[in-house]
Formats: C-alpha cells, sequence, structure tokens
C-alpha cells in the first residue's frame, strides 16, 4: 500500500463488498425455497474481509495509531519463554485455538430455532462492530502494558474497588461457563453408551500420553499426539462395538444424575492431579481435534454445498420457542454470545497473546481477524444446525415437558408447530447416528453433532459412517468441554483463594494442601450444584443456564469496551470513542435489558422471581404442579428460582457498578488537556 | 521448492506447537546463547516441563475461553 495511491486499489475491494451485499440479500429476502448454505458463508466471508480492509485498519491508524516503531512486550522483555516475539501467522493459530471454543458451535445452534437469518445477521454484524473490536481494543491495550491482563487493567485505569468487582464478576462467570459445559456434555452423553464409552476412554489414553512425554519419550508432543488421536478414532470403534452390544451397552449406559456426580468428582480429582498427567495432553489432543473439525467441517461446507432446511424466520422470533423462552431482543443476543462477542476473549487478549506479539500492528491481523476466524466458526455451525430437519431440531431440543416423552407425542406436537416429522422419521435418525433415541438432546452439541455428521457422511460416504461421524463429532465436543472443566476449576480454585484470601490469609497460600483441597471443593461445589440443579429441574436445565452465561460473558465485554473507551477518553482520542462506546452500550443495553426480565418478568416460564412465586403459591395451597411430580420437586423449583434470581442479581450489580465507575473517571478525565492513561512509556524497537 | 515444502512443515509444527502452549525450543536456546551466555541453558526436557507446568500449574495459567 505504500506508493500505490491510486484510488483504482479500491475497486476489488468494492466489487467484494458488492458481491456480499448480494450474498446477503439472499440470506435475507428469499423466502418459501431452501437456499443454498454457500450464501450464507460468501455474504460473510465478503462482508469479514472489506470491514478487515476498511474498518480494523481505521481502527488501527486512526483510533489507536498503532506505531511498528514501538516495542512490544515481547522484544522488552524477550526471555524465549513466557515472552517470545514470534511470527504473526504462528501466533494467529495461537491466539484462535485459544478463542475458539465450545460458544461459538452451541450459541447459533440454540439461536436457530428462530430461524437462521435473525442469527447470522447478528453474527456478522455484531462481530464487525462489536466482538473484534473488543478482541482488538484489549489486544492492544494490553500489549501497550506490557501484557496486563484486564482485571488489572481495570484496576489501574478505573480503580480499586472496580477492579475488585471485576475480579469477582469473573470468578462468576467461571463458575457458569463451568456448570453449562458440563451440562452440554450430560445431556450429550446421558444413556448413550456409545458417547460415555469413548468419553471415557479418552482418560486412560490422555494418562499413557502423559506418562509417555514425561518418561518415555520426554516432550514429544507431535508423535504421541498423532498416536492419541489413533486410539480415540478406535475408541470411537469399539464405543459402537460396545453400543451394539446388549450386556456391555447397559453396563456403560447412564442416567443424566449419574453422569453429573461423575463429572463432579472427575473435576475435582483432574484438577488436584498433575498437570503433565491428564489436563495437558488431552489439552493437545482436544486442541488438534477441534482445529482438524473445523478445518474438515469447512472443507465439508463448501464440497457438499447443502441446502438449509431451516426456515429463515420461524414462528418464534415472538419469543415464544421450546428451546429457550425469550423475544428477539434482547435474548437472541443473549444466546448467541461467544459468535458475535465474546467476553471471555478479553481474558486472552490480555493474557498469554500480548506477550508474544512481535510488533503493535499485527495486534490487527491477530486480534480482529482472529475474533472474524471464530464468527465464521459460528456462521459454520449455524449451517450445520440449519441443514438438518427443522422437525428433527425441534425434536431433540425441546424440553419433554413441552413436547412430550414418547416419539409418537413430539413427533404429533412438533409437527402442528408446522415442522412436519413422522415418529418413524425420529426413529431413523436415532438408528443412523447409533443411539436409542434423540429426544430431549439439548444443549446443542447433540445437534450439531447430528448437522456435523450429515456434512462429513457426504464427503466421505460409507456404509454406517453417520453413527460413527456423529460420536465423532460428540467426542470432539465433550473433548475440549472437560479440559474446559479441569482448567477452569484449577484457574477458579486460584480465583477462589485470591478472593477468600483477603479474608483468611491462611487460604491464599497456594502450595498448601489444605487451601488447595479447601478451594478445589469450593469452587467444584459451586459449579457442581447448577450442574445439579440443571440436572433434576425439570423446568431448568439449558433453556435456564444458557441465557445466564450469555448474559454474565456479554456483560464481560461490556466491562472490556468500558475500560476501552476509558482509556481512549484518558489517551485524549476522545474524537473516536464512539467505536468502543456504541458496542458498549449496545451490550449494557442487552444485558440489563434480559437481567430485568429474567428477575421481573411477569410470565413464570422467563421470570425467576415470577416462577418461584407461582410455585410458593402452589406450594402453600398444597398443590404440585407439573412438572414436578412432588412436594421436594417443587420446593427444588422454588430453590433454584431464587439461586438464578440471586446470580443475576450478582451480575446487574457488577454492570452497573463498573458502568458507575466507568463514568467516574471518563467524565472526570474528559476536559484534562493531558493524557492520564497508565501507558507504559515508549521504547523504541532496538536495531536489528 | 522442497525448501520451500520443508519451511511450510516447520512453520506448522511450530504453530502447532505454540497452539498448545509450547514456544520453539531452538529459539529459546538462541536468545540464551547471544543474549545470556553466562546462564544455564534448560534441555528440551527441562524446558519442556517447565512451559508445561507454566501454562496450567500456576494461577496465572490462561482461563480457557467458553
Amino acid at each position: 500500500m505504500k506508493n500505490n495511491n491510486s484510488p483504482l486499489r479500491h475497486i476489488p475491494w468494492l466489487v467484494l463488498a458488492v458481491i456480499g451485499a448480494c450474498a446477503l440479500g439472499v440470506v435475507a429476502l428469499r423466502r418459501g425455497e431452501a437456499i443454498n448454505a454457500l450464501w450464507i458463508v460468501v455474504a460473510a466471508i465478503a462482508i469479514y474481509l472489506v470491514a478487515y480492509r476498511y474498518y480494523s485498519l481505521f481502527i488501527a491508524t486512526r483510533v489507536m495509531e498503532l506505531d511498528p516503531r514501538r516495542a512490544t512486550p515481547a522484544v522488552r522483555n524477550n526471555d524465549g519463554l513466557d515472552y517470545v516475539p514470534t511470527n504473526k501467522h504462528i501466533l494467529f493459530g495461537h491466539h484462535f485455538a485459544a478463542i475458539a471454543g465450545a460458544g461459538p458451535l452451541v450459541g447459533p445452534v440454540l439461536a436457530a430455532q428462530m430461524g437462521y437469518l435473525p442469527g447470522t445477521l447478528w453474527l456478522i454484524a455484531g462481530v464487525v462492530l462489536a466482538g473484534a473490536v473488543q478482541d482488538f481494543m484489549v489486544l492492544f491495550l494490553s500489549t501497550r502494558r506490557n501484557g496486563r491482563s484486564l482485571g488489572d487493567m481495570v484496576r489501574e485505569e478505573m480503580g480499586r474497588i472496580p477492579g475488585t468487582i471485576a475480579l469477582f464478576g469473573c470468578f462468576l462467570i467461571m463458575i457458569i461457563i463451568l456448570a453449562v459445559l458440563a451440562l452440554i456434555v450430560v445431556k450429550a452423553l446421558a444413556e448413550s453408551p456409545w458417547g460415555i464409552f469413548t468419553v471415557m476412554a479418552t482418560i486412560p489414553i490422555a494418562m499413557f500420553m502423559g506418562l509417555y512425554m514425561r518418561y518415555i519419550r520426554p516432550g514429544r508432543i507431535g508423535e504421541i499426539s498423532i498416536v492419541g488421536v489413533l486410539l480415540l478414532l478406535g475408541s470411537i470403534w469399539l464405543g459402537g462395538q460396545i453400543a451394539a452390544d446388549p450386556e456391555w451397552s447397559k453396563a456403560f449406559s447412564f442416567t443424566g444424575i449419574q453422569i453429573t456426580w461423575m463429572l463432579v468428582g472427575y473435576g475435582f480429582v483432574a484438577a488436584v492431579l498433575p498437570v503433565w498427567l491428564v489436563l495437558a495432553p488431552r489439552d493437545y489432543l482436544s486442541t488438534f481435534l477441534k482445529i482438524g473439525t473445523i478445518v474438515a467441517l469447512a472443507i465439508g461446507i463448501l464440497i457438499t454445498m447443502p441446502d438449509l432446511k431451516m426456515p429463515a424466520l420461524t414462528q418464534f422470533t415472538d419469543g415464544t420457542g421450546p428451546v429457550w423462552k425469550g423475544g428477539l431482543f434482547p435474548f437472541l443476543f443473549i444466546t448467541i454470545a461467544c459468535g458475535a462477542v465474546s467476553g471471555f476473549h478479553a481474558l486472552i487478549s490480555s493474557g498469554t497473546t500480548p506477550k508474544l506479539l512481535d510488533n503493535e500492528t499485527n495486534a490487527r491481523y491477530i486480534g480482529y481477524g482472529g475474533m472474524l476466524m471464530e464468527s465464521f466458526v459460528a456462521i459454520m455451525a449455524m449451517v450445520a444446525a440449519s441443514v438438518i430437519e427443522p422437525g428433527v431440531y425441534f425434536a431433540m431440543n425441546s424440553p419433554a415437558a413441552i413436547v412430550g416423552g414418547d416419539v409418537a407425542a413430539v413427533a404429533q406436537t412438533v409437527s402442528s408447530w408446522g415442522f412436519a416429522i413422522t415418529p418413524e422419521a425420529l426413529q431413523a435418525v436415532a438408528k443412523d447416528i447409533g443411539e436409542t433415541t434423540v429426544l430431549a438432546r439439548a444443549g446443542g452439541a447433540p445437534t450439531l453433532a447430528v448437522g456435523i455428521a450429515q456434512i462429513l457422511h457426504h464427503v466421505l460416504p460409507g456404509e454406517n459412517t453417520m453413527a460413527f461421524w456423529y460420536h465423532f463429532a460428540i467426542l470432539f465436543e465433550a473433548l475440549f468441554i472437560l479440559t474446559a472443566v479441569d482448567a477452569g476449576t484449577r484457574a477458579g480454585r486460584f480465583m477462589l483463594q485470591d478472593l477468600l484470601g483477603s479474608f483468611v490469609p491462611a487460604l491464599k497460600r497456594t502450595e498448601s494442601w489444605t487451601a488447595n483441597l479447601i478451594a478445589t471443593a469450593g469452587c467444584v461445589a459451586m459449579w457442581g450444584y447448577l450442574l445439579y440443579q440443571g440436572v433434576i429441574d425439570p423446568l431448568g436445565g439449558i433453556n435456564t443456564l444458557w441465557p445466564l452465561f450469555g448474559i454474565s460473558n456479554q456483560m464481560l465485554a461490556g466491562i472490556a469496551l468500558m475500560l476501552g473507551t476509558v482509556v481512549l477518553i484518558k489517551m485524549k482520542r476522545q474524537r473516536y470513542i464512539w467505536v468502543t462506546l456504541l458496542p458498549a452500550v449496545w451490550l449494557l443495553i442487552c444485558t440489563t435489558t434480559a437481567g430485568f426480565i429474567k428477575l421481573f418478568d411477569p410470565n413464570p416460564a422467563v421470570g425467576f422471581l415470577a416462577l418461584a412465586d407461582k410455585y410458593s403459591v402452589a406450594l402453600q395451597a398444597g398443590q404440585v404442579l407439573a412438572p414436578a411430580k412432588d412436594i421436594t420437586q417443587m420446593q427444588h423449583v422454588i430453590f433454584n428460582a431464587y439461586t438464578n434470581a440471586t446470580l443475576t442479581g450478582l451480575f446487574l450489580f457488577v454492570v452497573f457498578s463498573i458502568l458507575f465507575y466507568a463514568l467516574k473517571v471518563g467524565v472526570s478525565s474528559w476536559g484534562s488537556k493531558e493524557r492520564t492513561d497508565k501507558e507504559t512509556p515508549f521504547q523504541a524497537v532496538p536495531d536489528a | 521448492m522442497f525448501n520451500d515444502l520443508s519451511r511450510l512443515g516447520k512453520y506448522l509444527g511450530q504453530a502447532a506447537r505454540l497452539m498448545v502452549g509450547m514456544p520453539d525450543y531452538d529459539n529459546y536456546v538462541e536468545h540464551m546463547q547471544t543474549k545470556h551466555p553466562d546462564k544455564p541453558v534448560m534441555t528440551y526436557e527441562e524446558f519442556f516441563r517447565e512451559r508445561q507446568e507454566a501454562r496450567y500449574g500456576g494461577g496465572k495459567g490462561s482461563p480457557r475461553c467458553c
């Protein structure tokens, strides 16, 4: 771009923009006939590229004034270990692997109940204007502050109290995330001998890998990861044999509650075991499998070019959907979460990535570009959820309390909504994927697995491969969810020790076994409780926990964007604060509206307090309300409703107090002539 | 051509290792030799364990994403 200033250079981009607009027009306006998935893919990619070329460049040069001569933390503190100037493509891979998780895969699948259109539009618009801006901004801020974490930056720029509140918020989010992720696993593995066998098999496989890398051939990640993946594929095959055998399949059939206890026990044990034994090797497996599956899915969609069977819009945009309750605004935005904006990325962008950035100007490629890639993964998940029959989609994702418990009833209810499906068709799907039932498999993962299996099965045809690919997809999701549960429990334990240490100093000692066990148990108990209530509560589960997760995640993004706005004011770049202010305001509107609706909505299916009220009144009158079956279950419902209401209240408290401090600091620094931000002083890149 | 391919392979290997938190060992050795010739250099095994512990062990480990 250096000496090519001719306006002609914009022409290819203009063409690309027109292509994107046309594709988006087809996606948005074609009604009544199935459209091809390729339209969505082309629209997304074209808009991403144009946004990257122009908007992110604008942010880089005008708003942030990225300076290639300024030494990054990696250059200043180069130690070959934590701080290493890294080739930007290699760092892109690292950053992407760190931000991509279950969120962008599950959110769009759940959002598909309103049709593919609203979700797709928000994925594209949200990432370009909010999500990628947030990741880029936090990466920039952290790079200019020697790689400091989000919490540290909030404390330094806004004060000690908001810093502590932000830390507390992060801990809450961690707990919710662990509970909701674990719930997805439970929903996918309940009564599925094939699934649970393959997931259990990952533990000995990981231990074997861990021992190998520790003692047999230390540090050989590559060779043992290949062996590990082969063993995993073998375990999927063996799982199929087990599911086919009547006795073995009985031995490996567990109810949701049994799997919950296994997960809780596992979470506790895994978090205190040495990292090299289980956590690290399984992380290697899950990372490589994750990247491999994402690439395979992209290739699969391009080759098969499937038609979308889900309508563009369903009648559930009015908020009466069976998968989750609530209207398009704000709950669609809360449900999509990670693929459009994810607060969690603020933790990664202020974690390892800024310590590896070789030049400040590459923050654009890594931060903005990496998030575009994540959004593309979410687009693929949306495609995968929309290529399966809508009737199957709703049968899988609706709770039994709404659609009934057997195939005939479910098929009838779902068909009555206009998504024609027969009981035989539902059974045929279950048989295809090697399961006994597809009913009540909420949580997104199984639906996504069916979609992935359909796509991969078309690319690589063969007898009965559908069941293999389904369990491959389940394993792929369960694997990185378990890794997150394990790593999250560990991280949560340190956070808890940090928080409790302020009151009981002895608990702060991370090397003490007692403190370690107490904090781990506390952490496991918290997410385990939420998980358990999600499993046993007939009304609970995904439709309660996922909105809580979405609210907390978007709230964290709001905090990160408020920090960005405050720092822009302090840097005296207030001309440009709309870049972070507009998405921050939007996220605050979404999260607080959603929070208040969840708390105070008079409809018991939506509002927690109304639900508690309805059941309390019935309980006093000695009645038992369906789907509760006895007095104890009634009490569960009431207690859980209050727990969820408390959590929502805490989130609102966190977000409003950060807003208060952001306003306070922002207003007071608005008029000052001098820069008051706490940037590390300029240091030039040493001459090579 | 083969040179390019082997370079690409090296890059992919580095990228895959960094994805699981393992920076380039050769780069570390080079850094130690040029900048800190007086300090001991970890062997690959020590380096591997040190990095693994740093990624997962300490409180500062990066939390995993949703």
